[in-house]
C-alpha cells in the first residue's frame, strides 16, 4: 500500500510537471499564461472527479482500498485549484486586488470559482488525522461540501466558455454518474427493506 | 474625408521578415545550446510548422505608410497558430491543425441585395494583383489578447464602389463559406452556420476597413481566413470575418452570428472600448501576444482619430 501511495503521489505530479516543462519550452502556444490558467483549471476538475470516483469504485468493486487514496487525491484537488487561482491572481490581474474584488462581485463565473476555492480550504485544513479527530462528528459534514464544490466548479466552467459547451457537458455527465452511484447505494438498503416487507405480505 | 496621418514608422525601418526570423532562430538556437547537450535530444521546441508557414505564395505589394503602427510585429508563428476560427474547431490550435483541408481555388463571392450589379464574381476579378498594399494593424480580440499583423490587401471601399450599392443599402452583411466536409467545426452547431457579420455602410466605406488576402508578404494561410477576409481593426476580432463568400447589401441591420449566440455579450458594433465591459470580464486591459505584462486597451483600439466620428452622439454603452 505504501508503494502504491508513492506511485500515485508521483502520478498526481505528472500534470503539473508537464505544464512546467511545456511552459519553459515554448510548448503552450502563443499565449502561455492563458494556457496555464486554462489547463490548471481543467486538471483541478479532473482531480475533483477522480476523488469523487473513489467511493463509487468502492461500491462497485465491493473493496475498500480505493478509499485509502481519497485524502491524497483530495489534497491534490486543492493543490491544482490553488495553482489555478494563483495564475489568475498573478498573470491575469497582477495582484490588483481592487480589480479582483470587482471581478468577484461582478462576474458570476469568477464568484463561483473563488467560492469553490474558499470552500475547499476547510477540507484541506481538516485533512490531518489530528484535525479529523478534533472535528469529530462535523468532519463528515465538512467533507460533504465537496459535492457543492463539484456543482460550483461545473457552473464556473459552463459560464466561462464562449459557445462550445461540449466539454462542460462531458464533465457534468461524469459528475452526474458518480453522484447516481452514491444515490443508488443509499437507496439500496431501503429497497431491501421494501422487498422484505413485500415478501412478508406475500407470505401472510 | 480628411484622415489624420497616424504617427508612423517608415517601412524601411521595419526589419524584413527573413532577417527578423533569422535573428529569432539564432537566439533560440543559442538558448538551446545554453540549456545543454544533455537534454538537447528532448527539446524539440521547433517542431516542423514553427517556420513552415513561410514558403506560401508571395504577393507583390507596396507598403502603405499611412496605416502602420509603432508596435513590434507579432511572430508569424503566433499569428498563424493561435486563431479563433470556429469553422475548424473551437480551440486556438485547431484552425492551424484542420484548415489544411480547405480548397480555396476556385473561389467566388456572391454580391446581392441593394446593388446595381448583383452577381457572382470570381475572386480574381475582384482583386487587382498589382494594387495590393501592406498595412500594419493592431488586432484586439474580445478575449483580451492582441496582435500586430502586417496584412496585404485592398480597401473594402474599392470593392463596394465596384458593385455600386443603391441608396437603399444601409448595411453590408458578410457570410463565411459553409462547407462542413472541409470545415469540420461546422459539423457541430456551436454557432449558427454560416458565420455572418455586418457593418454599417459608412463603416464599410471607412478607409481603415480592409480586405486582406495575405499577411507577412504571402497569401493568407487557410487558418487566417484564406483566400479573403475582412480586417476592421477598431472592432473586436470576431467582426473581421474570414473566408468570405457573400456580401449582401441591406436596408435592415444584419444579425451577426455572435449576436445571435449571445445578444447580451456581443453587440452589432463591437467596437474596441476599454470602458464598456464584456458581461464576464473587464475590457480595460489586454495581453499582447508575446508579452508578459498586460497593457491598457485603447479606445477604438487606437484608431479613434480615424473612426470616432462614425459614432458621434451615440451611447456606446447601449450600442456596444
Amino acid at each position: 500500500m505504501r508503494i502504491a501511495k508513492v506511485v500515485i503521489f508521483i502520478l498526481c505530479l505528472v500534470p503539473i510537471s508537464l505544464l512546467f516543462y511545456k511552459f519553459f519550452n515554448d510548448g503552450l502556444g502563443a499565449n502561455p499564461f492563458e494556457a496555464l490558467t486554462r489547463q490548471s483549471g481543467e486538471w483541478t476538475l479532473r482531480f475533483l472527479l477522480l476523488t469523487l470516483s473513489l467511493t463509487p469504485l468502492k461500491i462497485l468493486l465491493r473493496k475498500s482500498w480505493p478509499l485509502k487514496f481519497r485524502r491524497m487525491i483530495g489534497l491534490f484537488v486543492y493543490f491544482y485549484a490553488s495553482i489555478h487561482l494563483l495564475t489568475y491572481i498573478w498573470f491575469d490581474q497582477f495582484f490588483d486586488w481592487g480589480e479582483i474584488w470587482t471581478d468577484i462581485i461582478k462576474r458570476p463565473f469568477i464568484t463561483m470559482g473563488m467560492l469553490s476555492w474558499f470552500i475547499l480550504l476547510p477540507l484541506a485544513a481538516t485533512s490531518t488525522n489530528a484535525m479529523k479527530k478534533r472535528a469529530g462528528r462535523y468532519w463528515k459534514k465538512i467533507h460533504q461540501l465537496i459535492y457543492l464544490v463539484g456543482v460550483l466548479v461545473l457552473l464556473h466552467y459552463f459560464m466561462l466558455v464562449k459557445a462550445d459547451i461540449l466539454w462542460p457537458l462531458i464533465y457534468s455527465a461524469i459528475f452526474t454518474c458518480l453522484m447516481l452511484v452514491r444515490l443508488w447505494k443509499l437507496q439500496a438498503p431501503f429497497s431491501a427493506l421494501k422487498n422484505a416487507a413485500f415478501y412478508t405480505r406475500l407470505k401472510n | 474625408m480628411l484622415i489624420k496621418k497616424s504617427v508612423s514608422i517608415r517601412s524601411s525601418e521595419i526589419t524584413p521578415r527573413d532577417i527578423y526570423e533569422q535573428r529569432r532562430k539564432f537566439l533560440k538556437t543559442s538558448i538551446h545550446a545554453g540549456i545543454g547537450l544533455a537534454t538537447s535530444g528532448l527539446l524539440t521546441t521547433y517542431s516542423p510548422g514553427v517556420f513552415a508557414g513561410y514558403g506560401l505564395k508571395r504577393l507583390k505589394h507596396t507598403k502603405n505608410s499611412r496605416f502602420t503602427v509603432d508596435d513590434e510585429l507579432t511572430k508569424y508563428k503566433d499569428v498563424t497558430t493561435y486563431n479563433n476560427f470556429y469553422e475548424f474547431g473551437t480551440s486556438k490550435s485547431s484552425p492551424a491543425a484542420n484548415a489544411g483541408k480547405l480548397t480555396t481555388e476556385p473561389w467566388s463571392i456572391r454580391v446581392e441585395g441593394h446593388v446595381e450589379k448583383p452577381a457572382s464574381y470570381h475572386l480574381e476579378d475582384l482583386i487587382n494583383e498589382n494594387a495590393l498594399e501592406e498595412r500594419i494593424y493592431r488586432l484586439r480580440c474580445v478575449e483580451r489578447w492582441s496582435m500586430v499583423i502586417p496584412w496585404l490587401g485592398f480597401p473594402l471601399a474599392e470593392l463596394i464602389k465596384k458593385v455600386k450599392p443603391t441608396s437603399k443599402a444601409k448595411y453590408v452583411e458578410f457570410s463565411t463559406l459553409y462547407r462542413p466536409d472541409e470545415m469540420k467545426g461546422q459539423r457541430r452547431s456551436v454557432l449558427d452556420w454560416p458565420y455572418v457579420e455586418g457593418l454599417r455602410i459608412d463603416e464599410a466605406m471607412n478607409p481603415l476597413a480592409f480586405l486582406a488576402v495575405g499577411l507577412y508578404g504571402e497569401v493568407l494561410p487557410n487558418q487566417n481566413g484564406a483566400p479573403i477576409r475582412l480586417v476592421v481593426p477598431w472592432k473586436y476580432g470576431f467582426k473581421s470575418i474570414k473566408s468570405i463568400v457573400k456580401l449582401r447589401f441591406t436596408e435592415q441591420q444584419p444579425v451577426s452570428s455572435w449576436t445571435r449566440a449571445a445578444p447580451n455579450e456581443y453587440g452589432f458594433y463591437s467596437n474596441v472600448n476599454p470602458e464598456v465591459d464584456h458581461p464576464r470580464w473587464s475590457q480595460s486591459r489586454e495581453r499582447r501576444i508575446g508579452d508578459f505584462f498586460k497593457r491598457k486597451t485603447l479606445m477604438f483600439n487606437g484608431y479613434a482619430d480615424e473612426v470616432a466620428h462614425l459614432y458621434k452622439g451615440m451611447d456606446l454603452k447601449k450600442y456596444f
